[in-house]
């Protein structure tokens, strides 16, 4: 055998001898280096196609913000402002609006924004082949060049939420020579913004270079924006913590905390534009046949038997905003007739059992996401109590699309990432005209469809909002959704940022944004 | 042995046609119409068409699939529905990325495994032995997304020694590359470890009985001596060939890793795939990393055919 | 492993002892493989005591103490929603051994015979099979679980069916060469040349030999198992909540890592001490069963 001090002693020596080592090495590397004039921006995923007649998803308009300035923008009041266009004007009793355009502005690639760029990209919107934006702005039937500088968009019956969804890609011009080159515009996207596009690794970073010819380039501090995407919000604020990134968004809930004790940290936040909601089968297939989905009483039951600001205070330790309609307490068109209700447990028995249902079994949908099986359970816990029995079926987002609209599901807790516009949280949700994918619910209510379309093209906020309060009459009796929450957008940055405004669609606009 | 090699060739095609098969099915048998998985948050009917019309959605499961392998032979992978880039283009872009963690990991496996399976052969039977089998085991027994989450906290948040997740290329720089690979490569290597130490314990094992050691030992060669020059050379062998075949696992690893730490490897472009419905993407990823696998054990197979003549047919 | 390892019968009968009576001698005498068994054992013990062992129900939350550390009345502490860890610990063990035992059992249930198959049979059949596991093979493990979990949907049951089938091909690889290997060997071919139905053959002279390897190897599988199952839930796949398992506990931890620490710690530690067993037991297991290895 052999013997101990041969072999034993040398190898342990061996491999302290290169720990030693390889620990010096490191120690002396900087493991973030911060290179003056960047910043790093942590996405919560991965955006889709920089394209904005074809992208699909939120995350993606983050990037826009910085690459790609609209028609109009909104103020974090949700007011219209001006951006690419500075006046505007209703004309032909509501049919049409006339934009003035911005003198002196550039696209990234040197090419002059001008009315036909407008009209290029308008109807790009509406005619492209999968274009994701023609539903948005489908009232608009032709698009006019008034002048070099003026244009109108002649529609077909008066819009009131248009402004609203130009101020949303809809309302992006891209740069009618790069979008006509070959190859996908989605590869070399060229705008009018701040920040024109340089390279994209897929899953790694975008990274885009301030546009010297801006128009407004004198807010415009930092020189490069990289923008990395890490779905993990542990990792994504680890990042933060360590120095690997300047600012992220969509912080956890349960990590305020860290974030307020951290001095070299700061947190901002705005209430969202979207909500949460369980979305309930009233009339999609044979699964809607159960207590829940015919009676309303049962619905009524179990709005009744939600504690909304338990809820809150245990999924999101009290930040999230508790909410009841399609847009939030302190939303303009919230309509006020009817508060947030309070939790009523007796009243809830009492419906039941008036129901004919003492204890219902309700088989629940959730997506897989840890924030919205921790509510999915609470809910759960909590409608126990008032006596219903639900089941939580955790699905595979692919799936759970699938399952909404074949109406393989009962009741289903889904999201909405929110529209400057109340028309954009509702419409689609509770109109007979809806898309299938959207009104999972089936409801059809030729009243609420009256008070929608009117809505759409009453004069001002004060006539539409009757209108809502309307629709708020059925909707919120026949309850196809009960609204549970509005998210709050939470924003971790490095104590160094200055300038950052949070807006209600939850964006990051770099004009006014320093590092000091 | 040119027979033998070309009929190892030629076995290659059922197989790479079982393995297109089978990805093909999985991924069009998921649940859910990938063109609402695809279509994003509005959800329009007349995207949701368009969606079908393009990537032949609507059509039955063997025009998809003969459509699909029509493009492969001609080498056209096809595209991400999601971003819009070519699949082809994708790979390239991710396959080295995956491919120097693996071999980093694979370095770490080697550094960790050979010295505890030499030191668990040699004390055999012994608290030593015990001692290294754990050392190495642990890596096996830790789900390796906790242990990379815990490096994280660890070493990037509380010392700030190293990059929280990310990656740099080598081209861009060497020293930031090196230092994003780090923990991941350790995470993943650590778990690979065990297999590396397992098959150098009874590699050893099976040397240091043999005739020639007992041979240099009775010629009076110092301890190490032998274990080094003479028994590790000959137990390296087959260590090393099956360290090729162990590619495979560090695939399946990498999947979680590159989850954990953000890497944008192969792992992590599936598993989005997946979840996305991108079904391009991973029918194209899959097929290529099973050629690299079949090529592998290929490469293994003549190495070992070549090394032990006893064992040509 | 080599084929020819494991001449069990031959050798044993040279030395005039059961093979089975010394392969416990010798595990005995291995007491990392003893160690390792008796931490199975008892977590095999406290899944089905759970009832009666687990001071609460792990499904019942309690809003006022949600992420309290391990206290008096909490020994473990509670998790995001209020849940007592130690009760889930306890009951979460049995999804994890199930997820273990089950999935190997059905890796093993569909292998074996396909393996003895084609084994035996040999041909155009043999060549096709073997195509299929290669190709199987090929795909790496963890991304063929993945599919099919999400094909099949996110529960605990069809994460047993997702690893189960990717583990198969490997059983079926290994059977396959252990009935090549002792195909021809001398009482096999007497017995077929006494007339002996090939089924007889199979099941009386082939089995009894492959059963160590295939032993090792799925003590080594279960263990497996037990981490892709974690890694499953990572993905939001396998056990969903509100039932607990130990990769779906680990996965809520991992995001309160610095506020809940105790959140992961038993979990983890649950995990890694029962598959570090599995797997000290079936390395012990395997020098047991060696041939060569009295020492």
């Amino acid at each position: 055998m052999p013997r101990a001090y041969d072999l034993g002693m040398t190898m342990p020596r061996l491999v302290a001898a290169t720990t030693l080592l390889l620990a010096a090495a490191f120690a002396a590397v900087e493991p973030n280096p911060a290179t003056a004039g960047v910043l790093r921006i942590g996405l919560a995923d991965d955006p889709d196609m920089l394209d904005p007649t074809l992208a699909r998803t939120y995350t993606g308009r983050i990037v826009f913000a910085a690459m790609c300035d609209k028609l109009v923008d909104i103020t974090p009041e949700l007011d219209i402002a001006p951006q690419l266009a500075t006046e505007w004007q209703w004309v032909d009793d509501n049919k049409g609006l006339v934009l003035k355009l911005r003198q002196g502005v550039k696209f990234q690639d040197g090419e002059p924004l001008d009315a036909a760029a407008v009209k290029f990209s308008i109807e790009r919107h509406l005619n492209m082949p999968g274009s994701n934006r023609k539903a948005e702005i489908s009232a608009v039937s032709a698009v006019e060049i008034i002048d070099d500088h003026t244009v109108k968009l002649v529609l077909k019956t008066p819009f009131a939420p248009l402004l609203a969804a130009l101020s949303d890609r809809a309302g992006m011009i891209v740069s009618p020579k790069a979008a006509q080159a070959p190859g996908d515009f989605a590869n070399h996207p060229v705008c009018a913004g701040p920040y024109k596009f340089v390279e994209r690794v897929a899953q790694d970073r975008i990274v885009l270079d301030r546009f010297a010819d801006y128009w407004n380039k004198d807010v415009v501090k930092f020189d490069r924006i990289v923008l990395t995407p890490i779905p993990d919000s542990t990792v994504r604020l680890a990042n933060l913590q360590s120095g690997g990134l300047d600012m992220i968004e969509r912080l956890a809930a349960t990590d305020v905390e860290t974030v307020r004790k951290d001095p070299r940290l700061r947190l901002s936040t705005i209430t969202g534009l979207g909500y949460q909601s369980l979305s309930i089968n009233l009339s999609n297939g044979a699964r809607a046949k159960n207590p829940l989905g015919q009676d309303p009483r049962v619905r009524e039951a179990l709005e009744l038997s939600i504690d909304r600001a338990a809820l809150n205070e245990v999924v999101f330790n009290g930040l999230f905003q508790p909410g009841n309609q399609w847009v939030g307490p302190s939303n303009p068109f919230y309509v006020k007739s009817y508060p947030v209700p309070v939790r009523d447990v007796a009243k809830a028995k009492q419906l039941l059992a008036a129901a004919g249902a003492p204890n219902p079994q309700v088989t629940l949908m959730t997506t897989t996401v840890p924030e919205t099986l921790r509510a999915a359970q609470v809910i759960q816990s909590m409608a126990a109590e008032a006596g219903f029995d639900i089941k939580i079926q955790a699905t595979e987002s692919g799936a759970a699309i699938q399952a909404s609209v074949d109406g393989q599901f009962e009741l289903y807790l889904n999201y909405w990432s929110g529209r400057t516009d109340p028309d954009g949280n509702l419409y689609n949700f509770v109109s007979c005209k809806a898309p299938p994918a959207l009104n999972v619910a089936r409801y059809c209510n030729l009243t609420v469809d009256e008070e929608l379309d009117t809505a759409r093209t009453a004069e001002d906020a004060t006539s539409r909002l009757a209108h809502y309060a309307k629709v708020a009459d059925h909707v919120l009796t026949d309850r196809p959704l009960i609204y549970l929450w509005h998210p709050t957008w939470l924003f971790a940055m490095s104590a160094k940022i200055a300038g950052f405004e949070p807006y209600p669609d939850g964006l990051i606009r770099p004009q006014g944004m320093t590092m000091q | 042995m040119t027979a033998f090699l070309l009929r190892r060739i030629a076995l290659i095609v059922p197989t790479l046609f079982f393995v297109s098969v089978l990805i093909f099915g999985l991924q069009q048998l998921l649940p859910g119409d990938p063109a609402l998985a695809l279509a994003g948050e509005n959800q329009d009917p007349a995207v949701i068409a368009y969606l079908h019309q393009k990537y032949h959605l609507d059509q039955p499961l063997p025009v998809r699939y003969a459509l699909w392998v029509q493009g492969v032979l001609q080498g056209d992978l096809g595209e991400s529905i999601r971003i819009k880039r070519p699949v082809f283009d994708l790979i390239c872009e991710k396959l080295p990325v995956t491919g120097e963690l693996a071999l980093l990991a694979l370095i770490v496996a080697l550094a960790i495994g050979v010295p505890a399976g030499i030191i668990a052969a040699v004390k055999h039977n012994t608290a030593v032995d015990y001692a290294a089998s754990m050392a190495a085991l642990w890596g096996l027994s830790i789900p390796n997304f906790w242990l990379g989450i815990l490096l994280i906290l660890l070493f990037s948040v509380e010392l700030g020694l190293l990059p929280a997740s990310g990656f740099v290329g080598p081209g861009d720089s060497l020293k930031q590359n090196l230092l994003t690979l780090v923990m991941p490569a350790f995470v993943l290597g650590n778990a690979i470890a065990a297999v590396m130490m397992r098959h150098t314990r009874s590699a050893m094992l099976q040397v240091l009985s043999s005739d020639y050691v007992r041979t240099a030992r009775a010629k009076g060669l110092g301890e190490l001596r032998v274990i080094l020059h003479h028994a590790l050379r000959n137990a390296l062998v087959p260590v090393v060939t099956l360290g090729a075949l162990e590619f495979g696992q560090l695939l399946s690893g990498a999947v979680l890793t590159e989850q954990v730490f953000t890497i944008p490897g192969f792992g992590k472009l599936i598993v989005d795939a997946v979840f996305n419905r991108d079904y391009a993407v991973v029918q194209g990823v899959v097929l290529c990393t099973a050629m690299a696998y079949i090529a592998l054990n290929l490469f293994a197979d003549i190495a070992y055919v070549l090394i032990n003549p006893r064992l040509r047919t | 492993m080599t084929a020819g390892t494991f001449d069990a019968v031959a050798i044993g009968e040279e030395r005039g002892e059961r093979p089975w009576r010394r392969t416990m001698r010798r595990l005995t005498k291995r007491r990392a493989a003893l160690v390792g068994l008796a931490v199975v054992a008892f977590f095999i013990a406290l899944s089905i005591l759970a009832p009666i062992v687990s001071p609460y129900d792990p499904l019942a939350t309690n809003w006022a103490m949600v992420r309290k550390p391990p206290s008096m009345l909490h020994l473990f502490g509670t998790d995001e929603i209020g849940h007592d860890i130690l009760a889930r610990i306890i009951w979460g063990s049995r999804a994890s051994l199930m997820a273990g035992i089950i999935s190997v059992s059905l890796a093993l249930a569909i292998g074996v015979p396909i393996g003895l198959l084609t084994g035996y049979v040999g041909g155009i059949v043999d060549a096709t099979v073997m195509r299929l596991i290669d190709a199987m093979l090929a795909i790496p493990f963890l991304i063929l679980a993945i599919a099919l979990a999400a094909f099949l949907g996110p529960t605990l049951t069809n994460a047993m069916i997702a690893i189960g089938v990717s583990q198969m091909p490997i059983f079926v690889r290994l059977t396959r060469g252990q009935v090549l290997s002792v195909k021809h060997e001398e009482y096999v071919e007497a017995a077929y040349a006494v007339g002996n139905p090939a089924r007889r053959i199979v099941l009386r002279h082939i089995l009894p030999n492959i059963i160590p390897p295939l032993l090792v190897q799925a003590t080594l599988a279960t263990a497996a198992a037990i981490i892709a199952e974690a890694s499953l839930s990572f993905l939001g796949l396998g056990q969903q909540p509100p039932d607990p398992s130990w990769g779906s506990m680990l996965n809520s931890a991992k995001n309160f890592m610095s506020q809940a620490p105790w959140m992961a710690i038993w979990p983890g530690l649950a995990i890694s001490s029962l598959v570090m067993s599995l797997n000290l037991f079936g390395d012990g297991l395997r020098d047991a069963l060696d041939p060569r290895g009295d020492s």
